[in-house]
């Protein structure tokens, strides 16, 4: 491995802690092992849509043996966000004084009647921004204006609203809301792991979600359902290592959780950004499309920060938010249908018009089998 | 979900850093970072924020393992998930 | 009229002198040609016999300075080049400018004398133009059209219908560079980078490519929307299968990089001084080796070839052992944090 280098400004030859972990020979390396040890009929489901874009983008499905399935599940926030949400924002979108602040992985997601991206086209104000932090600058520069920031995102994400969030009320800013859609992970496991109809194998669990939330969250999923758990990263080596870790681990008759991802996971995780994560919200139970109500698996402002919150400060009454007909993204969000099962697959949903959420994400389960299948 | 970046720290000011990988450089923050971060730091970062400071020592035993097949060996020292 | 300070007024929409004015201090002397300095209703040009080629293009880009170039540098980089990747040789433009009022006069000052050297760079004459302005509000500071004529020879026919089984795909250089140079300066990114935009006129590169021979079947100029699309538009129009492999993309680390941070994809990315290049197998190697021979081709590689497999999709070998469609894009590029 080429040392990284300090400021390395004249000689700019790999982006490091990303190429190394790409080298097309060493895949290959580890694609010959997983044959090698490979003997039973297995499940794997990757949890994260990231890791999803990641294995269909390196075409690792089809350099895995026949013995091993690939699910995709339901970790992609925009996918499992309910029309109920998508409508609400739009519903504060449509409002006269207000700027709508998001992430660009939710504008083209379509609600009942529309989505962002055609309402904005209708005139609404809706920037897209990078970062949390990006929303506030918004608030600041628009005085007589409010900002409404759609927090949508798993634990990597909800800790940096969280810490936005406490800034504002530092600042006492009072132009700043968010409408907090997120939601975290383990609980949505435990919900597919108990469900009959999904035989799960094993668990590819998120790389940078396991970051904040370390190992403990998927002890009671190895430990009280036997199902092995490996925390991956998101190269096509990292994903390939962890594979070969869960094999083994089936193949021994084991069920516990280890960490491939280990240069960005530690097993206590990111105990700093939890605890400003849970200053600022409080867990309710929550909506998932696909999976339905998930107890204490949302995230809700708490009070202490109910000035923040655009559920409190706005009156919301969306559009009733009802699943499109014919619309398997809950199915395949709880890995029991794959994208092709699907009658309006690439042919009334495609990116161009997608019917449902899967399909629009980047990380969606369709839009990644769309892409990148041949 | 979840993109998050390696960076390399270049610059601190407050809760604010300069970052840069090859040769693009960003603002990043540092609000929800547990450790405390030194100018030429890795870290991973995600929609702006540091998350966690990247283990060099680790990163080059997981490359290590590749070559070998990447086979961690229950029991050794790098099992870290023994529940 | 002062020069170097002050703003566009209605005045100078109006026609009458004012209008004059600021024809003959800002456009007469820097695009200074014959055709322009008679001032007549149009130019009137002996052309040469053969096919003439037409092409037109707006320019609206934002913002409009940004390193490496600015949006007259565009717009005439780019109309030059549209004809030269029909395989013409750019003869004559017209710039067309649609002021805000209130657009500073430095500022246009700036942006003429850049199109008068991009033009003098790629040898051709800006002959025709107009000016209007519209109030504070009604348009974004300036927008510029030009539309441009060439000469096609006899011999020439290249056309994004023509791509032909076993036809070697050449790209002349690095992607990516000007989207994410003039990405790099729009509000709320926040990102650094060196990169700069890489416009520049490629009709010299044409002209070398088709003295080593006539039968390129395809060029084409990759602009919004990246190779991606140039490639999918082409695919589509000669009914045939494309196969890239991705290892042979040139793309600098800087693009990769933040590319990486904003979740975009280079492949989708501007470019405003690049050529898609067609060519048979048989020749391939020889317009390589031309193209790399030209400043603006240095980099040059062979990325593709044209299959009989997937008509009309253009498909890509990863450099991991897999292989992924590169489809069509849907619109604008939106960074995600997912």
């Amino acid at each position: 491995m080429r040392r990284p280098g300090f400021f390395r400004r004249v000689l700019i030859t790999i982006m490091e802690y990303i190429d190394e972990y790409r080298n097309p020979d060493r895949i290959e390396h580890l694609v010959a092992h997983i044959r090698d040890i490979s003997r039973k009929q297995i499940k794997l489901m990757e949890v994260c849509g990231t890791h999803t874009v990641t294995i269909f983008r390196n075409g690792i499905r089809d350099l895995l043996p026949n013995g091993i399935t690939l699910i995709s599940g339901p970790g992609c926030p925009v996918c499992v966000t309910p029309i109920d949400g998508i409508d609400r924002a739009i519903a504060l979108a449509q409002k006269e004084d207000i700027i709508i602040a998001t992430f660009g992985d939710v504008l083209r997601v379509p609600g009942s009647e529309t989505s962002l991206l055609k309402q904005r086209g209708e005139g609404a104000d809706i920037r897209v921004v990078y970062s949390a932090y990006d929303s506030l600058r918004l608030a600041k520069q628009n005085k007589n204006r409010q900002v409404v920031f759609l927090g949508v995102g798993f634990e990597t994400t909800a800790p940096t609203m969280a810490a936005v969030i406490q800034r504002a009320k530092e600042g006492q800013i009072e132009n700043f809301t968010v409408l907090s859609m997120h939601k975290v992970i383990p609980p949505a496991l435990e919900a597919l792991v108990q469900s009959p109809e999904l035989k799960i194998d094993g668990f590819i669990c998120p790389g940078h979600v396991s970051t904040i939330i370390g190992t403990e969250p998927y002890m009671p999923i190895a430990r009280d359902f036997g199902v092995p758990c490996v925390i991956a990263g998101f190269e096509p080596l990292d994903v390939l290592q962890a594979i070969i870790l869960l094999v083994r681990q089936i193949e021994h008759g084991e069920a516990k959780v280890e960490i491939q991802y280990r240069r960005a996971v530690s097993p206590k995780g990111n105990p700093k950004a939890r605890d400003v994560m849970m200053e600022v919200f409080e867990l309710s139970d929550s909506l998932w499309r696909g999976l339905g109500s998930v107890p204490r698996s949302g995230l809700k402002i708490a009070s202490p920060y109910g000035d923040f919150d655009a559920e409190r400060r706005f009156d919301i009454t969306p559009a009733n938010g009802r699943e499109p007909p014919g619309c398997l993204c809950g199915d395949i969000l709880r890995g029991l249908k794959r994208p092709p099962d699907c009658s309006l697959f690439k042919k009334a949903c495609t990116p161009e018009s997608p019917v449902g959420a899967c399909m629009v994400s980047s990380e969606g389960a369709c839009a990644a089998f769309y892409k990148y299948s041949t | 979900m979840c993109l998050g970046i390696p960076m390399q720290i270049q610059k601190i000011d407050g809760n604010v850093a300069k970052a840069v990988l090859s040769g693009t450089t960003r603002q990043i923050y540092l609000d929800v970072l547990d450790e405390e971060a030194q100018v030429g730091d890795y870290v991973i970062v995600h929609a702006g924020f540091a998350i966690h400071k990247i283990d060099e020592k680790e990163a080059k035993e997981t490359l290590d393992l590749f070559e070998e097949a990447g086979v961690l060996s229950p029991g050794s020292d790098n099992d870290h998930g023994v529940h | 009229m002062k020069r170097k300070q002050g703003k566009v007024t209605l005045d100078h929409g109006g026609g009458g002198r004012a209008s004059r004015e600021l024809v003959q201090s800002y456009f007469l002397p820097r695009f200074n040609n014959p055709f322009l300095g008679k001032l007549d209703d149009s130019a009137v040009v002996d052309f040469p016999p053969g096919r003439l080629a037409f092409t037109t293009d707006c320019y609206v880009v934002d913002p409009i300075f940004f390193p490496g170039g600015d949006i007259g540098m565009l717009a005439v980089n780019g109309t030059v080049n549209d004809l030269s990747a029909q395989g013409a040789q750019p003869l004559f433009l017209s710039a067309a400018f649609i002021l805000e009022e209130g657009f500073a006069l430095v500022d246009l000052e700036r942006i003429v004398i850049s199109m008068a050297t991009a033009s003098r760079e790629a040898n051709v004459s800006i002959i025709a133009g107009d000016t209007k302005i519209v109030p504070k509000g009604k348009g974004d500071k300036i927008y510029i059209n030009t539309t441009g004529v060439g000469l096609v020879q006899d011999d020439v026919d290249i056309s994004g219908s023509n791509a032909k089984l076993l036809d070697k795909v050449i790209l002349s250089g690095p992607i990516g560079d000007h989207g994410i140079a003039v990405l790099s300066q729009r509000e709320g990114l926040a990102f650094d980078t060196d990169l700069r935009s890489d416009s520049a006129p490629l009709n010299q590169m044409v002209e070398e490519i088709l003295s080593v021979t006539r039968e390129i079947h395809v060029m084409r100029d990759p602009t919004r929307g990246g190779v991606a699309t140039s490639l999918n538009e082409i695919a589509a129009q000669s009914g045939v299968g494309i196969v890239l492999t991705e290892a042979t993309i040139p793309v600098k680390e800087e693009v990769k990089s933040a590319c990486e941070i904003l979740g975009l994809d280079p492949l989708y990315i501007a470019n405003e001084g690049k050529l898609i290049i067609f060519v048979p197998p048989e020749h391939a190697s020889r317009v390589l080796e031309r193209v790399r021979q030209n400043q603006h081709g240095r980099e040059a590689r062979v990325i593709g070839e044209v299959v009989a497999d997937h008509p009309g999709r253009v498909v890509m070998r990863t450099r991991t052992g897999g292989t992924r469609i590169i489809d069509m894009p849907l619109g604008e590029q939106l960074p995600r944090i997912c």
